[in-house]
């Protein structure tokens, strides 16, 4: 058996390596982001916006031209520089501290100006970078670090779910929940984030995918635990779906 | 130039901006500088202008949207008062450490909390001294007058350019609400402006390496030596930008110490003491950063008998005025806060108990 072609990693990522734990999802969503950027044509007319928490560091990952917002407000950020270049593909890549925490407000108001902004939101229900406080996100009952004895609603509130939040808004033209624990969930997963850059480049409004992911390190699991985990209890709590399709067919 | 005109503060200040080539506005309504917004609002869909007005949800996204814009090297703008300054006090952090250039107005307000809506001085210490986290400067201005805050406004935006640096114009209250007779520059030529191509984001095209623009370096000897750079180009910004004036100097006695609105009256002040025979002159430093230092320590010698500085405000410049004087002269202070406006016989009043 001769091999003839080597698979090699999209352009649009830098050959950087990689500074995610091992069994982070993240890795595996930057390639596919990559992958659409490339199969869209669109690596050298991308800017994106990355966030503050684990993937600060995706500024350097994606080989486009791009910045850090401060914590939450990637959202605005995307808003002025679509605003002063509409000619360009504009993306923010936030987690869920980032985005459903202290950037609430941001990714509401751009959603809601139908902002021709694409933004990968990755849910994993915890804070990683800070070292596994509560996310917003975090599901009763579960431990981390500021919910020793579990988060419990009646102190801290319910998981916020931002893609039923944000469904409910004119601005947005395309919206989706997913998952990345199977190498098929990964292929839907890659047309449904071309289908949310779609929503831009058509000029139709504001695109978001939210991708639930997981945190190993954090949530004291192995990688195989961890999918496990996701698929019992992250999927019960955050139902996948396509929320809002003003798209249409693409090809 | 086109002649005169009447208009308002904050309207000259918008106008002056869009002249200096500036076609993205990001704002959130705050008094006293709301009308600056409405006429951007009216102003920049015009087809002369063909720029772009966007009312943000809040101070906190409007200098985010700053950031943005400014990261694709074009110029923007966005005005606040007091409160909302406030709240962009974290990315005037960011846009100076990522070496962003933008142009901000602050038309302060009487402070703390909410304060009132009358013209006061009292954000000094926030617009001088790093009202964010992390060693940087902005550059500050303080015009007296509607025509200098139309000519400052256009330096502004140009400085900014230069130091790829955030350029603030610190107005008072009484500055944007007052009318004046004001002569605007004419349009710039927009392609002349600078691009900022060497590092800006704006797509590689597939013809460059990707550029990126932040003011993070987990490493510290890499944020180290970015603090260094920062600080050359401080060091820069001192020896080059420095602008006050002198008025009634040359033989005083007495110098008062004011800017902004307060510096202009504080003209008429001098000139009532030299009726009753005292040699008063006005030190009006025009960059509230970088302060002339040196230039006000020249006048600290025998001859001159007291600095007096007034501020509305209880007392903010007056630290840098001792800072340049190093305790060679007096110096004293006298203020109002709370947005009341001095008369320029209550300060004279109070200069002539000093002498």
């Amino acid at each position: 058996m001769t091999y003839t072609e080597r698979y090699k990693g999209p352009k649009s990522l830098t050959p950087k390596e990689f500074t995610y734990c091992p069994g982070c999802h993240h890795g595996i969503i930057h390639r596919i982001v990559a992958e659409v950027i490339d199969e869209l044509g669109v690596q050298g007319k991308t800017l994106m916006v990355a966030p503050v928490g684990c993937s600060v560091f995706s500024y350097e990952f994606f080989d486009v031209d791009g910045t850090v917002a401060p914590h939450g407000r990637a959202p605005a950020v995307a808003t002025g520089m679509k605003r002063a270049r509409p000619d360009r593909i504009v993306f923010t890549y936030q987690g869920d501290g980032d985005l459903a925490a202290i950037g609430t407000g941001e990714i509401i108001q751009a959603a809601n100006r139908g902002e021709k902004i694409t933004t990968i939101f990755v849910n994993n229900a915890i804070y990683g970078m800070t070292g596994g406080q509560m996310a917003p996100t975090t599901l009763v009952g579960m431990k981390t670090t500021t919910t020793p004895y579990g988060r419990n609603p009646a102190n801290e509130g319910f998981p916020i779910h931002v893609s039923e939040v944000l469904k409910e808004i004119t601005g947005v033209a395309f919206l989706a929940r997913t998952k990345v624990s199977t190498p098929q969930d990964v292929n839907k997963t890659k047309q449904l984030i071309k289908k949310a850059f779609m929503a831009q480049i058509n000029n139709v409004g504001f695109g978001l995918v939210e991708v639930l992911s997981t945190c190993p390190t954090n949530w004291g699991l192995t990688p195989v635990e961890s999918l496990k985990w996701l698929e019992e209890n992250m999927t019960k709590e955050f139902p996948l779906g396509v929320y809002v399709d003003k798209v249409g067919d693409i090809k | 130039m086109s002649g005169k005109v009447m208009v308002k503060g904050t309207e000259a200040i918008a106008e002056a901006a869009i002249r200096a080539g500036c076609r993205l506005y990001f704002g959130y309504p705050i008094t006293p500088q709301s009308e600056l917004p409405e006429y951007m609002a009216r102003r920049m869909p015009e087809k002369e202008v063909n720029g772009v007005f966007l009312q943000a949800e809040s101070e906190v996204a409007a200098v985010n949207m700053i950031y943005g814009a400014a990261c694709t090297g074009k110029r923007s703008l966005t005005s606040t008062s007091s409160p909302g300054f406030s709240l962009m006090q974290e990315s005037m952090s960011y846009l100076a450490g990522a070496e962003l250039p933008a142009v901000f107005v602050n038309v302060v307000r009487g402070g703390p909390g909410l304060g009132d809506i009358q013209p006061a001085q009292c954000d000094y210490f926030q617009a001088t001294k790093g009202g964010g986290h992390g060693d940087y400067r902005l550059l500050v201005y303080g015009p007296e007058s509607l025509q200098e805050a139309v000519e400052l406004t256009v330096k502004a935006f140009d400085k900014a350019d230069k130091y790829r640096n955030p350029v603030l114009l610190l107005a008072d209250g009484l500055l944007g609400q007052m009318m004046e007779p004001v002569e605007f520059p004419d349009f710039s030529n927009l392609e002349k402006l600078e691009k900022h191509s060497s590092w800006a984001l704006q797509g590689t095209e597939l013809e460059r390496k990707a550029h990126k623009v932040t003011s993070f370096n987990i490493d510290p000897v890499g944020l180290e030596k970015m603090n260094l750079n920062l600080q050359k180009k401080y060091a820069e910004m001192e020896k080059n930008e420095k602008m006050y004036e002198e008025y009634m100097m040359d033989d005083a006695e007495v110098v008062i110490v004011s800017y902004g609105t307060i510096g202009r009256i504080a003209k008429s002040v001098a000139k009532m003491a030299r009726n009753k025979g005292i040699k008063a002159g006005v030190f009006r430093p025009i960059t509230l950063w970088p302060f002339p230092y040196a230039e006000l320590a020249k006048w600290a010698k025998k001859e001159t008998k007291l600095f007096f500085t007034v501020e509305m405000s209880a007392g903010q410049m007056i630290e840098d005025v001792r800072l340049a004087v190093e305790g060679r002269c007096p110096v004293k202070f006298y203020g109002r806060m709370g947005g009341m406006v001095p008369t320029p016989t209550e300060i004279f009043d109070k200069l002539m108990e000093l002498v």
